[in-house]
């Protein structure tokens, strides 16, 4: 048998479908208030499905009445949903381009502190004129260009998650003293983009590092893809090709194929597959057999979808042994992937 | 009238006053323990949960500083996961406005408003200094008098965000029409952004969440009084808050404002025991273990602007004259006048032939209410009614039970005297400051 496949569930509003949020059974303000995706999310949990992205872009969403145009801060809905879960896992799109890398860290470090070591994030860059314009701090630049610069935020947020060693918090009543300040170090970071001083202002995260994930939107992201945890392959065609590429641009991510599905009776039109559990189960099964890691499902409708996925789908992929039995027990997110908790690179260099 | 006092929880954090070697202290970095003193804020009715920020650590002559809390999560990220566990707290961040753009505040903040249910505050905080921009992309671009002007357009344009939508949401399901077109878009051209697009959140259930402010300028002041809800002062003391209180409320006519408009809550501490006796040993206690030998001397320091570690903390104040604007000590409040403090140090110290640990100790307590249950809530009540404040953020010595006895003992009181609330009677912060929608 292959390895275990890893599942995910994307949420995007209503759903990845644009008339989601028009389905007989949804509360289109529930968007708003997080209720939407919290459901969703929980029962995705109860599922033993591996973790949850949360789209988001930083200008607002297609300017179109029939299509949603809001969306929550995906850092803030995953930190409000963490406390309501215990297993899944949590991963929000953060854009480097425009946030600033000090900031980033420390909030997705912050998730992993609030989800008890559930935490990654999807990084994501801004090309369009759109985001440009909303800070108004510099000129769109070319996808090439923004994707070296996210590979710096990447390297510098993993440099400062590793700024305060494991131990650095010793609380020494007879000297007085809270922290070992030689356990905490200056990142000292310069890139052509930006230079950071560091140390964070989190202590290292519970998983060491939070899970790094990038989507493969497009053909610059490839290299970016060397650095992350887990790469997102959208669509299914050229699949061997693209599988290959990352295979020969990367250390070995795990690699999930992210695909929207349709499996009720609501809107498909559009949507990578729709139809029936059983036909994607096959689909599935012939992707874990082309050297596949796992399935990032992103449901045409939250509401119709995710219960299908659920209750049908995940127990199908369990009776084919393509998933391992159920997790029980909380567990970080990489020690539910079978992914090692890295080791911190500063540790020891300043004793 | 009998005026209402407002309660507020800090979480206690990066300085001298939260006593980490208690064996009753945990954790300031778990989430359990933001949640068990925004539990027990909730029992207490207060009005809001408050989170500071730092973004670089402090430091002691070019050393990170050891000897207090270092290290905290981002307070946003904890806010939203708090609002998941909370009905009715409100849930204060403190976000600086000079490492920060407009649009991504105004959508974390919009956001933690909407997940929230009304409950979001942003506490307006300005850092300037080279010192910690060197954590950031623009570096220490930004002279220490231009940060108040970043500010308040920073508040500006953020409240212009929060009101680019009016009635475009529509969710009309069987039309199809979620939101008209346009929704959101705006335009802003100032000194410091240059701005336009759409905003993706549609007014969230406060409209404009809360602003808090913290500064203590002729400037700082300014702002509060043009723009805030709520100013955090550092006077807690009965004489100094009513001179801060008259000085910002007399500001307000001036920008078209109400006094009820902006709610003056100082930090304090509260030191409650059986009796006024108990609770004066135990505030020399929690003094002592606030102020080590270590310490007082990096307190001198911060007050001398010198490096003054050749000094015996339990030995003579140092003889030499204070230097101002000197970067003994990185990332926190220095003082802009520091003679007149350190000549009113040494009468004191003279006078009771105090070291200089005690002198530290003496001086620079923050303890503000000492005393039984009855004697607290006495104390609140007045300077509350004498227009001292209008109510208090309290910040515990512990982390995160310091709360606890206060909510159990004090609160009641207060209750019994009709000047807080036995439970919340609406759902957002504005509501429970008593502002308007
Ligand atoms: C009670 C109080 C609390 C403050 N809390 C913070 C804080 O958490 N983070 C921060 O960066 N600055 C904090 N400040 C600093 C102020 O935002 C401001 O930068 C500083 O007081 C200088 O401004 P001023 O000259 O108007 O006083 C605080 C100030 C006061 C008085």
């Amino acid at each position: 048998m292959s390895r275990r496949l890893i599942t995910a569930i994307e949420i995007d509003g209503a759903g990845s479908h644009p008339d989601a949020w028009r389905g007989a059974a949804v509360d289109p303000s529930a968007i708003l208030t997080g209720e939407l995706a919290r459901h969703a999310v929980q029962r995705a949990e109860a599922a033993g499905i591996d973790f949850a992205t949360f789209v988001d872009t930083l200008e607002a969403p297609a300017d179109e009445p029939s299509r949603v145009s809001v969306r929550l801060d995906a850092l803030g809905l995953a930190a409000r949903i963490a406390p309501s879960t215990d297993r899944i896992g949590l991963i929000p799109t953060l854009t480097v381009t425009h946030t600033e890398p000090f900031h980033v860290q420390a909030s997705v470090a912050t998730l992993d502190y609030v989800s008890g070591g559930r935490a990654g994030w999807l990084a994501e860059v801004s090309t369009s004129a759109e985001a440009a314009a909303v800070i108004g701090r510099r000129e769109p630049a070319e996808a090439a260009d923004t994707w070296r610069e996210a590979r710096y935020v990447v390297d510098v947020s993993r440099r400062l998650w590793d700024s305060w060693e494991d131990d650095a918090i010793i609380r020494d009543a007879p000297s007085g003293r809270f922290i070992d300040r030689d356990r905490i170090h200056y990142v000292d970071y310069s890139s052509p983009a930006f230079s950071i001083k560091g140390p964070s202002i989190v202590p290292r995260p519970p998983q060491g590092h939070p899970l790094t994930v990038v989507r493969l939107s497009s053909p610059e992201a490839l290299q970016a893809a060397a650095d992350a945890d887990l790469v997102l392959l959208p669509g299914t065609t050229d699949l061997e090709d693209r599988l290959a590429a990352v295979r020969a641009a990367s250390l070995n991510p795990r690699v999930l194929l992210s695909v929207s599905v349709a499996l009720s009776d609501g809107p498909a039109d559009g949507v990578d597959y729709a139809g029936g559990v059983e036909e994607l189960a096959d689909l599935i099964e012939g992707w874990n057999a082309a050297g596949l890691d796992g399935i990032h499902l992103r449901p045409a409708s939250l509401e119709l979808d995710v219960p299908v996925i659920a209750e049908r789908l995940v127990p199908l992929l369990r009776e084919r042994r393509l998933l391992g039995p159920s997790a029980g027990r909380a567990t970080s997110l990489r020690n539910r992937l079978g992914l090692r908790r890295p080791a911190n690179r500063y540790a020891g260099s300043g004793r | 009238m009998t005026k209402q006092i407002h309660l507020a929880a800090h979480f206690p954090g990066v300085n001298n006053t939260t006593v980490w070697s208690d064996p009753e202290s945990r954790s300031q970095i778990d989430f359990a323990s933001f949640r068990h003193l925004a539990d027990t804020a909730e029992r207490g009715t207060f009005d809001f949960f408050f989170l500071a920020e730092g973004l670089r650590l402090r430091e002691v002559k070019g050393r990170i500083h050891d000897l207090d809390v270092v290290g905290r999560p981002e307070s946003l990220t904890v806010l939203s996961a708090l609002a998941a566990v909370t009905t009715h707290l409100g849930l204060a961040a403190t976000v600086n406005s000079t490492f920060n753009e407009p649009y991504e505040l105004a959508k974390r903040l919009a956001t933690l408003d909407h997940l929230s249910g009304g409950r979001a505050a942003w506490n307006v905080v300005t850092s300037w200094d080279a010192f910690t921009g060197e954590n950031f992309r623009r570096g220490g671009y930004l002279d220490k008098a231009d940060r108040y002007v970043r500010a308040q357009e920073a508040l500006r344009v953020v409240r212009k965000l929060w009101d680019s939508w009016s009635s475009e949401l529509v969710l009309d399901q069987d039309g199809g029409v979620f939101a008209r077109e346009g929704a959101g878009a705006f335009a802003d051209e100032g000194a410091h952004f240059n701005i336009r697009g759409r905003f993706g959140l549609p007014p969230s259930p406060q409209g404009h969440p809360v602003v808090i402010q913290a500064g203590d300028s002729d400037q700082g002041r300014d702002f509060a009084a043009e723009g805030a809800d709520v100013i955090f002062s550092r006077h807690g003391s009965f004489e100094a808050g009513q001179a801060f209180y008259k000085d910002v409320k007399a500001r307000l006519p001036q920008y078209g404002r109400s006094e009820d408009s902006l709610k003056i809550m100082p930090a304090v501490t509260v030191v409650v025991a059986d009796n006024d006796r108990e609770a004066a040993d135990k505030a020399q206690y929690i003094r002592e273990q606030q102020v080590s030998g270590p310490t007082a001397i990096v307190l001198a320091e911060l007050l001398w602007g010198r490096d003054l570690s050749s000094y015996d903390p339990d030995g003579p104040l140092p003889a030499e004259d204070p230097v101002v604007g000197s970067a003994v000590t990185q990332g926190r409040v220095g003082y802009n006048d520091p003679a007149p403090i350190v000549a009113e140090w040494r009468a004191q110290a003279e006078a009771h032939g105090w070291s200089l640990r005690q002198t530290v100790i003496n001086q620079q307590n923050r303890q503000t209410f000492i005393g039984s249950p009855s004697t607290v809530a006495a104390a609140m009540n007045r300077h509350v009614q004498e227009d001292a404040a209008d109510g208090f953020v309290l910040v515990p010595h512990l982390t995160p039970g310091g709360l606890d006895d206060f909510v159990d003992s004090v609160v009641p009181l207060l209750r019994d005297r009709g000047v807080l609330r036995s439970e919340y009677t609406g759902t957002t912060l504005r509501h429970h400051l008593g502002l308007d929608a």
